[in-house]
């Protein structure tokens, strides 16, 4: 049970962190927009989620310019993948008990 | 005494399963989310075993065609060659055309576009392996190197696959990594394309959809 527990990663106990780390799984990037779209959330609080996540450096952002206007482009880092599934299958072990 | 300790395994197995449920709205909003953002984990499971039985009624015409006709060699511009290219492209047509329907329809009842950022990366991602080996067999069969097509088939299909599953979750790319197997052992037993064919084409995509169905269309 304490095993479990532990797999449980308190980064994504969040449901707007949840929410970036699904869509930049099964994306292979996405931008602010389509993420604050996707989620429906304010511009600030997806801000913070988004520098929670790369600070632990489960996601990694791009900066660059499309028609002169800028643009942030979010993915997914190879420790995120894995810390990602490692959560969803701790969640999904705990329904089962 | 008893009483407290009562009392707190009642508290303790309350907040367990109010913590469990909120575990089971976690999954829930994941796999929600992970099919608004990405299409293709429901275009899988039911398309995938209609495409596979296309597939198996497809071979059994062409079985059917060639086996009645032994006059005319299975050539590039023979009467039968034109038949089965004609088969195929209803076995493809049939299974992309069902694939489109099945999917737009759930996305209409989830009130979502079809026709998205997503599905365009995943189409176009799909389409480069697969047309260049369509047009790759092609240019071999008009050299009268007809020997190979099933397994050159399988291995090109699987490779979109495996380009494809960049944009999902789940099988795809297993199911893409399968194909290429089979059509590289394909390519070591040449008469025996046809068998490999039905195999890669119709028992697979059954598989995989009933899969893809149990897993996450249930």
């Amino acid at each position: 049970m304490k095993n479990i527990i532990d797999n449980i990663n308190k980064a994504f106990d969040h449901r707007i962190r949840l929410g970036i780390m699904s869509i930049l799984m099964v994306n292979e990037y996405a931008d602010f927009k389509m993420l604050k779209e996707m989620l429906g959330v304010t511009d600030g609080n997806l801000a913070s989620h988004v520098k929670a996540l790369e600070k632990e450096e489960y996601i990694r952002i791009e900066k660059q310019f499309i028609e002169r206007k800028p643009n942030t482009r979010y993915s997914v880092t190879k420790n995120g993948k894995v810390a990602f599934e490692k959560h969803i299958e701790a969640l999904e072990k705990l329904i089962k008990k | 005494m008893r009483s407290t300790k009562i009392k707190h395994n009642f508290v303790f197995q309350s907040t367990f399963n109010m913590d469990s449920k909120d575990y089971l709205k976690d999954i829930t909003e994941i796999k929600n989310i992970m099919n608004r953002s990405s299409r293709f984990i429901s275009l899988s499971g039911l398309s995938g075993i209609l495409a596979g039985i296309y597939a198996l009624i497809g071979a059994a015409v062409a079985y059917y065609l060639v086996l009645n006709n032994d006059r005319e060699q299975l050539i590039l511009g023979s009467t039968i060659f034109n038949y089965i290219l004609i088969d195929l492209f209803f076995v493809a047509f049939f299974s992309i055309v069902t694939a489109i329907i099945i999917t737009t329809r759930k996305a209409k009842k989830n009130g979502e576009n079809f026709w998205d950022t997503s599905s365009k990366r995943l189409l176009i991602n799909f389409l480069i392996p697969l047309v260049t080996g369509a047009v790759y067999i092609l240019i071999k069969l008009s050299s009268h190197h007809h020997g190979l097509t099933g397994s050159l088939m399988l291995i090109f299909y699987g490779l979109a696959l495996v380009n494809a599953s960049k944009y999902t979750i789940g099988y795809i790319r297993y199911l893409g990594i399968t194909e290429i197997i089979l059509g590289l052992i394909c390519a070591m037993l040449p008469g025996y394309g046809f068998w490999f064919w039905v195999a890669g084409f119709g028992f697979l995509h059954i598989i995989y959809g009933a899969l893809m169905f149990y897993k996450y269309e249930r």
